[in-house]
């Protein structure tokens, strides 16, 4: 039972974050208002909703599991508070730092309407900090964190996220950009 | 009762949500900004949702990313 909890909490902790990473890319590409090949816009939408909140349930697997874990033995405290365990505090805090933000920005993004646009954006912009905590802890405290397969695994995220970003900050980014920059024909 | 779908114009940022899920209601512009197919009292911002569309244009309040649009009872007149 400990080995499997082990096991599954170091392979949850992958899965949400490959899964963050998809969030972090459908994120953009939903804020070029381009459909993707045949999924129109508004499924954009809720593909970048339903993935982020499948990658926060991996999240907490990950959490809950090494909170049980006999080895691991992660408390309460080191869930929400960071930069305090006791191996590789700081590796780990960044996890628990990702952790709080996933937490902001899926609260803030549930109740979107309620709080209005300002604050939802405000927060939601914080997902581009946490996307890189999470990776950063991932390689800092994993177990499998230097292995050759996830270091792969890593530089293929960091590449998939990171042109995703200077693409969002090209001029072309928005699918209206030629239009509103006056280039109607 | 007929309910309008209201369009905030300060806040609209022609995403193109609203113009997928109602394609029998709205069109997009050049900009990429909804407009009503067909104009209600000669305004083209505030469509006339019937009930068949209530549900897309429901939806269409739900999703847009800009929090831009409302649904609003025909006799309280939105604002424009």
């Amino acid at each position: 039972m400990d080995n499997a909890l082990w096991a599954f909490g170091r392979m949850s902790g992958v899965v949400s974050l490959v899964l963050f990473s998809v969030a972090v890319i459908l994120g953009i590409l939903n804020r070029s208002g381009r459909p993707l090949f045949a999924i129109p816009r508004f499924s954009m939408t809720l593909l970048h909703r339903n993935v982020s909140l499948l990658a926060t349930v991996f999240l907490v697997f990950h959490i809950v599991a090494l909170m049980l874990d006999s080895y691991a033995k992660l408390n309460v405290i080191d869930v929400f508070v960071p930069f305090l365990g006791g191996f590789k505090p700081f590796w780990q805090g960044l996890g628990t730092v990702a952790f709080d933000l996933v937490l902001a920005v899926v609260a803030t993004g549930l109740l979107r309407h309620r709080l209005g646009q300002r604050s939802f954006r405000a927060i939601h912009w914080l997902s581009y900090a946490m996307w890189p905590i999470a990776l950063g802890h991932a390689i800092g405290n994993g177990t499998d964190g230097t292995s050759k397969w996830f270091v792969v695994l890593a530089a293929g995220s960091l590449a998939a996220v990171g042109a995703a970003v200077a693409w969002r900050l090209s001029a072309n980014f928005l699918e209206t950009a030629k239009a509103r920059q006056g280039g109607l024909s | 009762m007929t309910e309008i779908l209201h369009i905030d114009w300060t806040r609209c940022d022609g995403r193109g949500l609203c113009t997928e899920l109602l394609p029998t209601v709205l069109v997009r512009d050049d900009w990429g900004y909804p407009l009503a197919l067909q104009a209600t009292n000669g305004n083209r911002s505030n469509p006339a949702i019937s009930p068949g569309n209530i549900e897309a244009a429901r939806e269409a309040v739900h999703l847009c990313p800009k929090l831009a649009l409302s649904l609003v009872p025909e006799q309280a007149k939105p604002r424009q």
